[in-house]
């Protein structure tokens, strides 16, 4: 490493930290409904919901809002799945693709209906440009607000008093899409456009190549979607080379703004639930927590990454990464993108060094609380928050409580539960597709490789990361039927703890701190809330990472690899 | 010598109780416990159905059953121990003989026949046949057998001090009493089901922990069953045979290694021994809830009377009026107080006795005529005629009192007077003004005597980050002086139930958590609403009945130890699971490289993952013994800590959280590793393995 890549590394934080607070206080004025800089647009919201028959008033109990997000998300689910198994039929199909199987179809439509992004596809060789923007391109943005109104749900759980209202689940979709979300899309769609990444609506350019080899060069469509698969931590890509394309991801301009973007939003949400709860510095800890588990692994995969070189006589360790963007900038992208659920890459991480695709493998089975997804990465933080606050509330003796409001049975309960189910999905299908013919029939590496790409492909599904480690054939129905009851699970059995918890939270009363209260805006606790999550990733996962990252980089210290 | 023939009775009784604590339909109630004793019985059945490894596998069905018996002796002991007090209190109850007054006539009846609201007599050396009030009469009765202190107690008709327990002894005197309680369910009942633990119900923390623990537990049995295939999958990638060393017993004493068995074995036994404490400490707590609840206490009303304050005011200083000697002034309020049997009439005539020498002369009694006080006059006093015939009538009354009656007969207080009354009140006295005829005398200071200490307890209950407020029936003025003088935050005063109730209502709609002490019938809503409601033994039937505890030395600075008792156990549980859960990390550098060590053989004879081997464990077998017995034996010497409590420290809870992480914490990841080191040194030595 030398002097510049450290630059980068400070310039993308830096920007990072610099931003966050900035659109989180904006958000929150959003979510608010106070007056902010796009305040003009009021009158599109009041559009869309006389539209639409939503009562903006109209609060809901925690059952209602997630029958809401059943119906928006349900909905969404079968459209892209429709959408696809009839694309052949449809306009906007130059290259006249076929319809996609049912059981790709259905991993697609779970896995952006989800926020996974999970492809098992190559969108260039599979989907029309129609199934790209209206099904896949709509849903990046749907799942992503989805996440964040829940996060909203679980905040107003925790600011209000003995209510059973958690608010409109259609007032923070819309939103969160139309202040936020479309917006930032449209500023970072531009800034792509003007680094060369193509949007149109062409046919694939056919060139023919020095050799005289014809070679078909895929356009399409792609800044508005790639934006948005940025922004809202979706992460499929338009091409299946993701953002490695050179359409996708052109310069090392387009690659800094596409790496901050990932982390922007979440980081942002952070600032927002201090706002909202009134206490910045309760945002400020949990961003220190989230920043504090990101620099370290950051650290450790850079070191892992160029530590491989002096095994090879100090040859870089280029295999699987683009020479316009070289190793810093591909490591730092595959943890932002690891932690933060977002899915998109712009390296394989199959080739990285196996401890630093180890961690970043261990950073999506941490629960994607690193930044982690829009929404969907705080309100996993604090679920985590729940269980740090009642060890710590039984060790100084006092009936734990957050924010003036107690945690008790419910709450860890419901935290358990969204902690174990993405977990335990990760342990059973990577468990079982080790010994199962369908399973490792697909591995196309042998040893310890093998069992990681297994293991990341789980993790990376039940955990809605999204990105893959490659190596593995996975459109087969096995796979994509496995994998998207993961994400289902992965989703949802986080998604609807966290409203349950929002509604019991809500009713309440408050609990004024006092001497006997522990704060929760201390560096203790940052510390604390760091082990906890460590403690409970590690004692989960260590034993099928020792199989498989940690033996390969043992043996890749005596000179064998895989 | 009795006291460890005490304890050893308890201990082999406890021994016996873990083996009929097996029965799977009391471990199903600790899921933790559960998979222990599930994985003992399988491991059981494997060593002697299919073993590989005979000896191995016997060595460590052994240690799972010991892991599940030292979990039920840790329950067994501490039940075991509050068993006795009951036992103890049993012995109270033998059947006593009642004297049931009936239409002014006396029957000997069975204690068990009496029924509520029968009257019965009990005279010097009576056992009290049930709970009730005292309706007539004055007596001094031994309540050791519930207390435990050999101090006699008065008890009396009227008042806060009427109420009786059944089972205790009068010493003296006659008293009336009205059974208040049917039997079976007077206090003395109920102190030993509680005791018992028969209604011990689990506390909603205590339910919430277990949850965690149960969540983790089966996270953790998904990581080792899944093990098992990505196990295989290595077996079969490195071409190195794992069937012999992956064992189901040794997956299994992998899964009871990571299972938070040492928490989840002693989690019934922090409860027991907490309400057990409390018990040792005098107090009967309703409920483990109130217990607990008392922990986060952070409000606490006392009733100043009795509680802040002694009962009884005392005089503590003359004032005289001008031109008044105060010798004077000593000898006629000393008059005044002559036939006043009251403890403050007394307290005057103590005082001049002590301070002037003074006596009164026999003759004084002769001549003069007693004046009680009245509710009317508020004042009392003696008509008293000298030598010379003539008559001095004598009073001594409240200062509003004396003048009225002043001003009838055509006088006003001297202004000085009037002053000293108003500092006296102001210094949270009360001013009794002596008059002769029309001529006033000066001011007698009787003063509220806060107990000695009480101002060092507030300050502890302060550091606990408790306020305390104190509610009285005196004016501000008074109440404001006693509350500085005995160090409470605030007070309420002219206080009337409603008030009482209203003040706890209002502080709770803020979220506080409120305690309550109280004697009195007048304090029974209070202690009824407040969250902790600790009624004094002392007290009324009705306050005993109202509160969720019951303190039986009937010290209102008991909520301390209440309170540290509530924070103790959970304490015990956070450290515990603390301690539980950070163990793991040394058993996984013991198991993981103990199965794993062989996979990707290249050249040499050991593979890759032996590097994990960090405490140079002996071999495979040592290493997954090891954990499995320090996992046994940790639950073993942790029980005095549980029966014992963490210490709560009154130093805030950032710093204790501090403190307890580094103990609890940081040594939970030490300590095994030392502990499994040297265990697998002594079973390499023994030649087990």
């Amino acid at each position: 490493m030398n002097k510049y890549d450290f630059l980068q590394i400070i310039l993308i934080l830096g920007v990072l930290i610099g931003l966050a607070p900035f659109l989180g206080f904006y958000m929150a004025k959003v979510y608010e409904g106070e007056k902010h800089v796009l305040f003009f647009l009021r009158p599109i919201e009041r559009i869309i919901y006389s539209f639409c028959r939503i009562d903006v008033k109209r609060e809901m109990n925690w059952k209602e809002y997630s029958k809401s997000l059943i119906v928006f998300n349900l909905f969404g689910l079968i459209f892209v799945f429709l959408l696809q198994i009839t694309q052949h039929t449809l306009p906007f199909n130059p290259e006249h693709l076929p319809n996609v199987p049912w059981d790709l179809s259905l991993n697609t439509a779970i896995s952006f209906a989800t926020n996974t992004n999970w492809q098992s596809y190559s969108g260039e060789a599979t989907l029309s440009y129609l199934t790209q923007m209206l099904g896949l391109c709509v849903q990046n943005f749907l799942s992503a607000a989805t996440g964040m109104a829940v996060l909203m749900a679980l905040i107003k759980g925790l600011i209000r008093r003995t209510t059973s209202d958690i608010g409109n689940f259609w007032v923070d979709v819309t939103r969160s899409i139309l202040y936020i979300l479309f917006p930032l899309s449209i500023i970072l769609a531009l800034a792509l456009v003007s680094q060369g990444v193509v949007q149109n609506f062409s046919s694939y350019v056919i060139a023919t190549t020095l050799e005289g080899v014809k070679q078909i060069i895929p356009t399409g469509p792609a800044a508005s979607q790639i934006a948005i698969k940025q922004l809202g931590t979706n992460g499929g890509g338009f091409f299946g080379a993701n953002s490695a394309h050179p359409f996708e991801n052109p310069t090392p301009f387009s690659n800094f703004l596409e790496m901050l973007s990932i982390l922007l939003i979440p980081a942002g949400l952070v600032f927002t639930f201090g706002k909202m709860v009134k206490s910045n510095r309760q945002g400020i800890v949990l961003f220190a927590a989230k920043f504090i588990l990101l620099v370290v692994a950051l650290g450790f995969a850079l070191w892992a990454e160029y530590n491989v070189s002096s095994q090879f006589e100090g040859a870089q360790w280029m295999e699987g990464k683009e020479t316009r963007f070289g190793i810093t900038n591909s490591i730092i992208w595959s943890n932002f993108t690891s932690g933060a659920s977002n899915g998109s890459i712009n390296a394989a991480h199959s080739s990285l060094s196996p401890l630093s695709g180890g961690l970043a493998m261990l950073n999506i089975m941490l629960g994607e609380i690193v930044f982690g997804g829009v929404g969907s990465g705080l309100y996993g933080m604090i679920l985590f928050v729940f269980i740090t606050v009642f060890i710590c509330g039984l060790m100084v003796g006092r009936t734990p409580e957050y924010l003036g409001k107690k945690i008790e049975k419910k709450e860890i309960q419901m935290a358990m539960l969204a902690i174990l189910l993405p977990n335990a999905m990760i342990l059973i299908g990577a468990s079982l597709s080790a010994v199962l013919p369908h399973g490792f029939q697909a591995v196309l590496n042998k040893g310890p490789h093998g069992l990681s790409e297994i293991l990341y492909a789980f993790s990376s599904a039940s955990q809605n990361n999204g990105s893959a480690f490659a190596g593995l054939g996975t459109n087969t129905t096995y796979y994509n039927l496995f994998l998207g009851l993961c994400m289902l699970v992965g989703r949802y059995a986080v998604i609807f703890p966290v409203l349950s918890v929002a509604g019991s939270l809500a009713q309440k009363k408050y609990m004024p701190p006092g001497f006997g209260t522990f704060a929760t805006d201390t560096y203790l606790f940052v510390t604390i809330l760091i082990f906890v999550i460590l403690i409970v990733g590690a004692l989960t996962h260590l034993p099928a990472l020792a199989l498989g990252p940690i033996v390969e980089h043992l043996l890749m210290l005596t000179g064998k690899t895989f | 010598m009795k006291a460890s023939m005490f304890e050893r009775k308890i201990f082999f009784k406890a021994i016996g109780d873990s083996f009929i604590k097996l029965d799977p339909r009391s471990q199903f109630k600790n899921p933790v416990i559960f998979i222990t004793l599930l994985g003992a019985v399988i491991t059981t059945i494997i060593a002697f159905k299919s073993s590989e490894d005979l000896i191995f596998d016997i060595q460590i069905a052994i240690w799972l059953w010991f892991t599940v018996l030292f979990a039920n002796f840790s329950e067994a002991i501490a039940e075991g121990r509050g068993k006795a007090q009951a036992d103890f209190l049993k012995k109270a109850k033998t059947n006593t003989m009642a004297r049931l007054l009936k239409d002014g006539k006396e029957t000997k009846i069975n204690a068990s026949s009496l029924k509520k609201n029968d009257l019965v007599v009990c005279e010097t050396g009576d056992m009290i046949p049930g709970d009730g009030e005292v309706v007539e009469g004055i007596a001094t009765v031994d309540e050791s057998a519930i207390t435990g202190e050999s101090a006699p107690v008065v008890r009396e008709s009227g008042g806060d001090r009427s109420a009786v327990t059944g089972g205790t002894r009068v010493l003296s005197d006659r008293i009336v009493i009205q059974i208040t309680s049917e039997q079976g369910n007077t206090f003395i009942d109920r102190m030993i089901h509680l005791i018992e633990g028969a209604k011990r119900q689990k506390t909603p923390n205590e339910i919430a922990l277990n949850i965690l623990l149960s969540g983790l537990s089966i996270i953790l049995l998904l990581t080792v069953v899944t093990l098992k295939g990505f196990s295989d999958y290595s077996s079969q990638a490195s071409g190195e045979d794992l069937s012999k060393i992956v064992t189901v017993p040794v997956l299994i004493a992998l899964l009871i290694c990571l299972i938070p068995t040492t928490i989840g074995g002693l989690l019934s036994a922090i409860g027991i021994s907490g309400m057990d404490r409390l018990i040792r400490k005098n107090v009967i707590a309703t409920s483990g809830r109130a217990v607990e609840a008392a922990g986060d206490i952070d409000v606490l009303l006392l009733d100043k009377t009795g509680t802040i304050t002694l009962g009884n005011r005392m005089a503590s200083e003359l004032y005289t009026a001008p031109d008044v000697m105060i010798d004077y002034l000593a000898q006629v309020a000393m008059m005044a107080s002559s036939s006043d049997e009251t403890p403050e009439g007394r307290s005057i005539i103590t005082l001049i006795k002590n301070r002037f020498e003074m006596s009164l002369p026999d003759l004084f009694r002769q001549r003069a005529k007693p004046l009680p006080f009245t509710a009317k006059t508020k004042m009392s006093g003696v008509d008293f005629t000298d030598l010379n015939g003539v008559l001095h009538r004598i009073r001594k009354g409240a200062f509003e009192a004396i003048q009225q009656y002043i001003h009838e007969l055509g006088e006003k207080i001297p202004q000085q007077v009037q002053d000293q009354a108003a500092q006296i009140s102001k210094m949270g006295g009360t001013p009794l003004v002596v008059v002769e005829d029309e001529r006033v005398l000066g001011v007698i200071y009787l003063k509220d005597v806060v107990k000695d200490g009480i101002q060092e307890r507030f300050a502890e209950l302060r550091k606990m980050g408790i306020k305390t407020v104190m509610i009285t029936g005196d004016n501000p003025l008074t109440a404001a002086a006693i509350a500085a003088e005995a160090g409470v935050d605030d007070f309420i005063s002219e206080a009337t139930p409603e008030l009482k109730l209203m003040r706890i209502r209002e502080e709770q709609s803020k979220g506080h958590l409120i305690a309550m002490t109280g004697d009195g019938t007048n304090d029974a809503p209070a202690l009824a609403q407040a969250d902790v409601g600790v009624a004094m033994n002392t007290g009324t039937q009705a306050a005993r009945e109202a509160g969720n505890m019951v303190d039986l030395d009937s010290n209102p600075t008991k909520l301390i130890e209440i309170v540290e008792t509530g924070k103790q156990i959970l304490m015990t549980r956070g450290a515990l699971t603390t301690f539980s859960i950070a163990n793991d990390v040394a058993k996984y550098f013991a198991i993981i490289p103990a199965l794993f060590a062989t996979l990707y053989l290249a050249n040499a004879n050991v593979g890759p993952l032996a590097k994990l081997n960090v405490m140079n464990l002996h071999s495979p077998q040592s290493a997954i013994l090891s954990a499995v017995v320090f996992n046994a034996l940790i639950i073993i010497m942790l029980i005095p800590l549980a029966l014992k409590g963490v210490r709560y420290r009154p130093i805030g809870a950032n710093a204790l959280l501090w403190r307890n992480l580094l103990i609890y914490g940081l040594g939970g990841v030490v300590a095994p590793f030392f502990g499994i080191k040297l265990i697998d040194m002594f079973l390499v030595a023994a030649r087990l393995v």
